[in-house]
């Protein structure tokens, strides 16, 4: 019988049971799918500071960054993920927009983080092909990137004692006078010391097992991605600027103007996009990320596609010129308050929610772990969880 | 390359041979066989059609026609049946023909009917058609399976050696081995003989005579095939069953190919080996329908005989999508003769679709639907009686690659399979298989069967590349509001 | 660009307008595709592949022009620096992939050639 039961392969359960195995636990990680096969497989890999305003999510943010950097180099040795830390350049289209912005990047400081006020002359020093016009921006020397599928794969085998389970779906929860004692699946019972929720965008249906409420809703965005790039396409008939600088990745960091950070925080149901544009290591650039809640409709929509692909020339004129190839959605995990599920849930004793952060669930996702894992084995957690317990929806309704 | 050229569509009535509006009745992508026979029917019956295709000339893969530029005197020398392809062009009546349109997407206009998004010409101009009712006739493309070697300069699908002899006079090459499974592997290697190449021999996976048991049943086709057998004779062209090319050699190049006596599953035996040498290898294992536009529509899919992802349609040729009708190859691999009735059947549904008259009398007619049901047995039969053998995986090095355009190789799906993926998107998701330009066309069969899958229904968005500026153009128009 | 291998008609890359490309001799046999369909071709052009000149036929694509001057592969893929020429043949495999008068990624199985093209290959 394995202490812990981890409910869910993707970014997060995995780095929950990766934690959880650290601390000394035994653990069986369960996915009815396969493994990074809801929403971190249909991502970008975003591991940001930059988006987060300061308050509890971005103390998460913080300690989280350290632990990817930490992470990247214990798996350097077994493949690594694509762990990138290129940085974030945010930009801002009007001198409005800019004070906004340094006046939001000195909050974040407070909190600490590293970000570097980049003026309209210096903007072609980080990004070359960037369009004219922007009055400025800031850099944000943390913000970084991984291929998350190869994360969450790497970090749910890196332990012995973790046990990974795919094509099993839990189909109920085992009780005992009230407190949770292990999953039901299709593939029989498997009784555990804990049972951790990292079901993602699907954390309120595991939730809901145990007769409690997670309101969790999916937050659909497409992603678009480019022909691979050698450099500068050589048939630059856009007139961009960056036709004369040479040779050198088309992007460099990750770039997207100041209103993406609205947009994160929105709670608009309707369609919002801004493009963060980025280049991969295999060549690829990926234009993210629009904003709809429309259930889980796969169905592509066109016109959000090109809206992607208007904001993304806009950034990088070059663009224009370079095909796109391939798109995809995926559901965030969306709450009402945008904080993330993260604790033991008070109403279920032995039940832990480790999900709903939205689009930040990669970058979230090693602090995630750590918390539940000191948690469960009753530690001083390294952060106060209190902001994202569990039940903090009932009492907002109440 | 940014211009958008977009026809204006009507008010969004569904009337018949308004001359005047920018909508057609009936849009066709694909000029092969099917969509050609359709847009006769169509366009006869007084329907505005156009027939949308990626290629230069009408005929699709099965009827590809030289360039004028040739001025051949005997064009029907390189095809079975050239005759009924010149009835074919010549009963296209008003049909706009619409040719070097790559169509990427296809959706569904306001006010019904359909957008359908092209890029024209090498200089990839977009352009939006709009039609009322939408025919998907994209035919299908060979189905390769990787093994050592196959991605050296000289390996090329069967399809590629036909491509070139028949729409550019040039032969694949000097001493070829063609090699695969399926009935296409004859009229390739007797094609390349007749041209001039000395063709080394025809290695058949499966068994030589696996056909005939269904050939005798269709006196025509056993016709055919003994035409095929008489005249690889004559060019002293060695025809095997149970062999397979599992490895290509060369330093740079093609140089030779290993040719194994393989067992009812396409295992290798110990020591049946022998080394060719030829400076091409045509290989193929039967097709592919493609499917990106059905699917982009959500149209309903159904498995074929062999597992693959076919259109569901009905017996009139309409899918799952009201509007949206299917035939030829798209509904599952059957041949040229089947595309073709399958073509006439569609256009008289689309027609009495258009019209508001039940779909009585023509595509009723009892000898079409008898017909059709013969040559579809007989479809199905071939798909049984040359199916891909799962000892293919025994052929791979870990260094093999399975993904041509991310150069993934097999040891890499493994290591994908051991990290956890369990099923064919997972080792996508992990290794990169099918992520690159060709967006898992060339390796999607192999990678769901290494993942123990029946390959899925493709989901392809962007079924062409498309510029971003192309894209961007699209944003804010009117037709694109969301309803 | 790769070396003219055993399909190249040999030495025939110049005067280049007055060559039929594909039109090689059948051996004992004496066939060719040519005399199978009685092909009576118009004068031809020349594109230039990184500056040698390639007949083409009228309608030939860029792919095909290639192929018959012996020319097999025009770039190498970005990981392993493998060769790659024609492949599937009909614009699904992207192998094929040319730059045409510096327009990057075209399917030279698609493309058809025109008069001074000139193709670099990678």
């Amino acid at each position: 019988m394995p202490d812990v039961v981890v409910i869910g392969a993707g970014m997060i359960g995995a780095a929950c049971a990766y934690y959880a195995a650290r601390e000394g636990l035994s653990v069986t990680l369960v996915d009815r799918g396969a493994v990074a096969a809801g929403t971190t497989g249909s991502g970008e890999g975003n591991i940001l500071v930059s988006d987060k305003e300061p308050g509890p999510e971005l103390d998460l943010a913080m300690l989280s960054c350290r632990l990817w950097t930490e992470l990247a180099s214990e798996a350097r040795e077994l493949g690594g993920f694509e762990y990138e830390p290129k940085g974030g350049l945010v930009v801002a289209e009007n001198d409005e927009v800019l004070r906004a912005l340094a006046e939001l990047a000195g909050h974040q400081e407070k909190s600490g983080v590293v970000t570097r006020a980049v003026a309209a002359d210096e903007l072609a020093d980080y990004e070359p092909h960037l369009a004219p016009g922007f009055a400025g921006g800031v850099f944000y020397p943390q913000d970084a990137q991984v291929q998350p599928m190869l994360a969450a794969a790497r970090l749910a085998r890196r332990r012995p004692s973790v046990t990974l389970r795919t094509g099993t779906e839990v189909t109920g929860l085992l009780t005992e006078r009230g407190r949770v004692t292990g999953v039901r699946t299709d593939a029989g019972d498997i009784p555990a010391g804990a049972v951790v929720n990292a079901g993602g965008t699907w954390g309120g249906e595991i939730a809901a097992l145990a007769g409690v409420d997670l309101p969790i809703m999916p937050r659909r965005g497409f992603i678009l991605v480019t022909e691979p790039l050698t450099g500068l396409p050589s048939h630059d008939a856009s007139g961009a600027p960056g036709s004369s600088v040479g040779s050198g990745p088309l992007v460099r960091h990750k770039v997207y103007t100041a209103a993406y950070v609205t947009n994160v925080a929105s709670d608009s149901a309707g369609l919002e996009t801004s493009a963060v544009v980025e280049a991969t290591q295999a060549g690829t650039v990926l234009i993210g990320a629009s904003r709809e809640r429309v259930g889980f409709d796969r169905t592509v929509s066109l016109p959000v596609l090109a809206r992607l692909a208007r904001q993304a020339v806009g950034l990088f004129p070059a663009l224009a010129d370079v095909r796109a190839i391939r798109a995809y959605c995926g559901f965030r995990p969306y709450c009402p308050d945008h904080l993330p599920v993260i604790g033991a849930d008070p109403r279920v004793p032995g039940l832990y929610h480790a999900c709903g952060h939205e689009g930040a669930g990669i970058g979230l996702a090693p602090v995630t772990g750590l918390l539940i894992a000191q948690l469960i084995t009753g530690a001083a957690p390294e952060l106060d969880p209190a902001p994202f317990r569990p039940d903090r929806f009932a009492e907002a309704a109440a | 390359m940014t211009a958008h050229d977009t026809p204006t569509p009507d008010a969004g009535g569904d009337g018949v041979g308004e001359r005047a509006v920018g909508r057609y009745d009936l849009v066709i992508v694909g000029a092969g066989p099917a969509g050609l026979a359709a847009a006769g029917v169509a366009a006869r019956a007084g329907l505005r059609v156009a027939v949308l295709d990626a290629g230069a000339r009408i005929g699709g893969q099965y009827f590809r026609q030289l360039p004028e530029g040739f001025r051949a005197a005997r064009p029907g020398a390189l095809h079975h049946g050239f005759s009924r392809f010149v009835r074919l062009r010549d009963a296209l009546g008003d049909a706009d023909i619409l040719l070097g349109h790559r169509v990427w997407a296809v959706e569904r206009g306001p006010g019904g009917g359909f957008a359908v998004h092209c890029l024209e010409g090498r200089e990839e101009r977009a352009r939006t058609v709009a039609a009322a009712r939408l025919l998907i006739a994209t035919g299908a493309h060979d189905r390769v399976l990787p093994f050592p070697g196959w991605d050296l300069p000289g390996v090329m699908t069967a399809g590629a050696a036909q491509a070139l002899l028949k729409g550019n006079l040039v032969m694949a090459g000097r001493r070829v081995v063609v090699a695969g499974t399926g009935p296409f592997l004859l009229p390739v290697a007797t094609s390349l003989a007749a041209a001039g190449a000395t063709v080394a021999g025809v290695f058949e996976a499966g068994g030589r005579f696996a056909l005939a048991p269904q050939a005798l049943a269709r006196p025509g086709k056993a016709a055919e095939a003994l035409a095929y057998g008489y005249r690889l004779a004559r060019h002293r062209v060695p025809y095997k069953g149970g062999r397979a090319v599992v490895a290509a050699h060369g330093d740079g190049e093609l140089t030779h190919v290993t040719v194994a006596k393989v067992d009812a599953d396409w295992r290798p035996y110990r020591g049946g080996q022998e080394t060719i040498e030829c400076d091409t290898l045509a290989v193929g294992y039967g097709f592919v329908p493609q499917l990106d536009l059905p699917a982009q529509l959500g149209c309903e899919t159904s498995r074929d005989a062999a597992g693959g992802p076919v259109a569901r349609v009905d017996r009139h040729m309409r899918t799952s999508v009201a509007g949206v009708y299917a035939a030829g190859e798209t509904t599952g691999v059957g041949g040229a003769d089947l595309a073709e009735l399958e073509g006439v059947i569609a256009g008289r549904a689309v027609v009495a679709d258009a019209l508001g008259t039940p779909v009585a009398g023509d595509p009723a007619d009892p000898r079409t639907e008898a017909r059709r049901r013969r040559l579809a047995g007989f479809a199905r039969a071939l798909l049984r009686a040359y199916p891909v053998g799962d000892g293919w995986t025994s052929w791979l090095h870990d260094d093999t690659l399975i993904c041509r355009c991310e150069e993934v190789p097999y040891g890499r799906v493994k290591e994908a399979r051991d990290l956890g993926a369990a099923d064919a998107r997972s080792i996508k998701l992990l290794a990169r298989p099918g992520m690159g330009w060709c967006q898992g066309r060339i390796c999607g069969e192999a990678v769901a069967r290494l993942a123990g899958e029946d390959p899925a229904p493709p989901r392809r968005p962007i079924a062409q590349p498309v510029s971003l500026g192309d894209l961007a153009a699209m944003d804010g128009r009117d037709e694109w509001k969301e309803t | 660009m790769s070396g003219v291998g055993g399909s190249g008609p040999d030495g025939r890359v110049s005067g280049a307008s007055t060559v039929r490309n594909g039109d090689e001799g059948g051996g004992m046999s004496g066939a060719s595709p040519y005399r199978l369909v009685g092909a009576r071709p118009e004068p031809g052009f020349e594109v230039r592949v990184d500056g040698r000149p390639v007949p083409v036929v009228p309608g030939q694509t860029v792919g095909a022009a290639l192929h018959a001057a012996g020319i097999r592969t025009w770039r190498t893929t970005r990981f392993g620096d493998r060769r790659r020429g024609l492949f599937c043949g009909i614009g699904v495999c992207f192998d094929c992939l040319v730059t045409v008068n510096g327009v990057e990624n075209l399917r030279a199985c698609l493309t058809e050639a025109r008069p001074g093209d000139e193709v670099t290959t990678s």
